[in-house]
């Protein structure tokens, strides 16, 4: 116990050492054994209340702050600091206002690492301010490849889920399964489009065709979806598939079930399902359907017992994104113990090509080349609601689709990290 | 052929909740010359209160589809009388601010209990198939919805044109002070007013739940369309804030098929198209004329 003393009392030295020199705020530098502030700050920017704060949100602020507690705990007095914050801003699903907000944490709050942020746009600006301010970003909720392609750079990663892993999962399964005929319907906006040409691409790959797409107004204030519906039939597709997300999903599915398409031969495929999804429309609506997971909380009894703590916390069954927040903070935070220091360079040098293994990551990679951070996803199937034994147990795994192939090969990149 | 009177058809059913919501804004804003805007907030509060009767005492559609909008009437005229009354003397800003600033409390009361995914609720046992219309199939709930938005509106006119109330109301939707000088009470007939137009909106909302996300945001997504559509029409017009709903319906519907990615802007077009060419709008009447 004592002995602990004593590097925590000289790291508190060098610090105010530091500072009193006025040299510590400064660019990074090498050594060991320092903590910027003497404090660890973690902050998440995420929409606090509007169409994706269920799937993230406060529960995902949550996430964070149980793997600062475990990390706390498994470290105990061994640990870097003790001093670990957790800052929170609402981005409202805003670009503008998450620039604002991470330029505001990071040099007001002295955050050393931002998680989370959904809404590609949103995600785009926030990688652009870690890169200006040399501090890390873990994008967990935003799909676009774009983090990790033309726009990637030293201090981002990204976590969990992207269009490309979408596409290439369920474009790809459900055209080999023997629906070779796809229409499209997707979102008007970067996003939507952005699935739609990832999808078209690896059904055509798989030898499939897309015999019709149709895009949407995006918000579609009307709610209504029925004339893309109505429109599908005459194209003669196997499969629907659709990239809408969120609210929009849900309108778009409970349309489909009245126009009966399903009796006319036409399948439904979902291009991005969270669980919470699957809550809003009941089993039944979507039974049947398959679509690409990053990680379900009833996979096998390591995910279950996370999903039990979480559930004890905020009431409620994680969605991926919540696990992978959890996950990502973790990481972040033994980066830094294995280190010795927050100093941003030193951290992502840990990280870079570190081979992780948690409940999150199953053969899990963090790749040096563009931060895309690689592990197992799974083919899930919507199960119907007679087989649905608890609250939030709607997913049957179809097949894991192993790390290595589950994401963009490096060959395809447009990375190029030296010039971030 | 059969395309475009099935997307034709479509439009008349999205038509159904323009023409319902826009109806119970013309007779509010005709009578008080307030703009509610918290009607989109009633409208989800409708579909709420379908979700809520459903899950919480296992309610069905039907029953709901009678006690939803029964209900939020009485808090309408609740919210006439404690509120918007108070107001109605000052610039109509007020009222505009003080409806607004309800719909966000509205919303923000649902979030905090429900959030902001949308909820579930099924269709109504016995509406899930589909009815054969001779040219096309069709959901047989969406041929429901249109059926009997077109039977509320017809009943809303007799009620309006053949009644001795629906006389004076009338009267003084498009003229109160004239009315009043004829010796008739018109501030009886406020309260109820404002809660059948509240009503009106409350049972689109329940109408919506079935096939629409139930979120707490779904009536702001929708009013602002509402709005144009009652512009449209003809400001405190009856007749014709129904008729530009079921126009307005169709027209976005086609848009959809034809010209994609227009389909909401051709709405706000032809809303300025009518501004400019019909100031009071379509079946408006103009202050100077009579």
């Amino acid at each position: 116990m004592r002995r602990n003393l004593i590097p925590a009392i000289s790291t508190l030295a060098v610090v105010s050492l530091l500072a009193a020199c006025g040299g510590g705020a400064g660019g990074p530098s090498g050594g060991g054994g320092k903590i910027s502030d003497d404090k660890i700050v973690l902050g998440v920017i995420n929409d606090q209340t509007g169409i994706y704060s269920e799937l993230s949100g406060p529960n995902a602020v949550e996430a964070v702050k149980m793997a600062v507690e475990d990390f706390k705990a498994k470290h105990a007095d061994d640990a870097v600091s003790k001093n670990i914050e957790v800052v929170v801003a609402d981005h409202q699903n805003k670009p503008e206002v998450a620039n604002t907000k991470a330029q505001e944490m990071y040099d007001r709050q002295q955050a050393d690492a931002i998680f989370d942020v959904p809404t590609s746009s949103a995600a785009l600006a926030v990688a652009g301010q870690a890169l200006a301010k040399k501090k890390l970003y873990f994008n967990i909720t935003a799909a676009t490849t774009a983090l990790t392609g033309d726009k990637c750079n030293k201090y981002t990663f990204h976590y969990a889920y992207d269009t490309y892993m979408l596409a290439n999962g369920t474009g790809t399964a459900v055209t080999e399964a023997g629906s070779k005929n796809w229409y499209i319907v997707y979102p008007d906006y970067a996003f939507g489009q952005d699935m739609e040409k990832s999808f078209s691409k690896a059904i055509e790959t798989s030898g499939g065709k897309v015999v019709g797409k149709k895009s949407s107004e995006f918000p579609n204030t009307s709610g209504d979806f029925s004339s893309q519906l109505l429109q599908a039939p005459a194209a003669k597709p196997d499969v629907l598939g659709t990239m809408h997300a969120g609210g929009e999903l849900v309108n778009l599915v409970k349309q489909y079930n009245q126009f009966k398409l399903k009796d006319k031969g036409v399948g439904l495929s979902v291009g991005l399902m969270f669980i919470t999804d699957i809550h809003s429309l009941g089993p039944d609506a979507l039974a049947g359907t398959r679509f690409t997971d990053a990680w379900y909380w009833n996979f096998d009894q390591q995910n279950r017992d996370w999903a039990d703590k979480f559930k004890e916390k905020t009431g409620s069954r994680p969605s991926f994104a919540h696990a992978g927040n959890y996950s990502a903070a973790m990481n972040y935070l033994e980066a830094i113990q294995a280190a010795g220091t927050d100093a941003s360079d030193d951290v992502v040098k840990n990280l870079e090509g570190k081979e992780i293994n948690d409940f999150f990551l199953r053969n899990g990679k963090i790749r040096a080349e563009d931060h895309r951070v690689i592990h197992d996803v799974y083919l899930a199937e919507v199960k119907p609601k007679s087989d649905v034994k608890e609250d939030y147990d709607y997913e049957k795994i179809v097949t894991t689709i192993p790390a290595d192939k589950a994401f963009k090969p490096l060959s395809e990149s447009a990375c190029k990290m030296g010039q971030g | 052929m059969s395309d475009l009177l099935q997307h034709a058809f479509n439009g008349l059913v999205n038509g159904s909740f323009y023409a319902l919501l826009a109806l119970g804004l013309a007779v509010i804003f005709g009578m008080l010359g307030v703009v509610n805007f918290a009607h989109g907030a009633f409208f989800m509060l409708g579909a709420f209160g379908a979700f809520i009767l459903l899950n919480e005492a296992g309610v069905s559609f039907w029953i709901a589809l009678l006690v939803v909008p029964l209900a939020l009437g009485v808090v309408g005229m609740l919210l006439e009388r404690l509120l918007v009354r108070r107001l109605v003397a000052l610039d109509p800003l007020y009222n505009f601010l003080l409806t607004f600033g309800l719909t966000l409390i509205f919303q923000d009361l649902l979030r905090m209990k429900y959030g902001s995914q949308p909820q579930p609720y099924p269709q109504p046992a016995g509406l899930r198939g589909t009815v054969d219309l001779g040219l096309f199939d069709f959901p047989a709930y969406q041929v429901f919805v249109l059926v009997f938005s077109v039977l509320v509106s017809v009943g809303a006119w007799l009620l309006l044109a053949r009644t001795r109330v629906g006389m004076i109301i009338r009267a003084a939707t498009e003229r109160p002070e004239l009315t009043r000088a004829m010796g008739i009470d018109v501030g009886r007939w406020i309260s109820p007013v404002f809660g059948f137009g509240i009503a009106l909106a409350a049972l689109s909302g329940v109408l919506a739940a079935p096939m629409r996300a139930v979120s707490p945001l779904m009536g702001a997504d929708l009013i602002i369309l509402v709005f144009a559509v009652v512009v449209i029409g003809g400001l405190g017009s009856i007749f014709g804030s129904v008729a530009a709903g079921f126009l307005i319906g169709m027209l976005q519907a086609l848009g959809n098929v034809y010209v994609p990615g227009l389909a909401t802007t051709s709405v706000f077009i032809l809303m300025a198209v009518v501004l400019l060419w019909r100031p009071a709008g379509l079946f408006g009447r103009e202050e100077t004329a009579v």
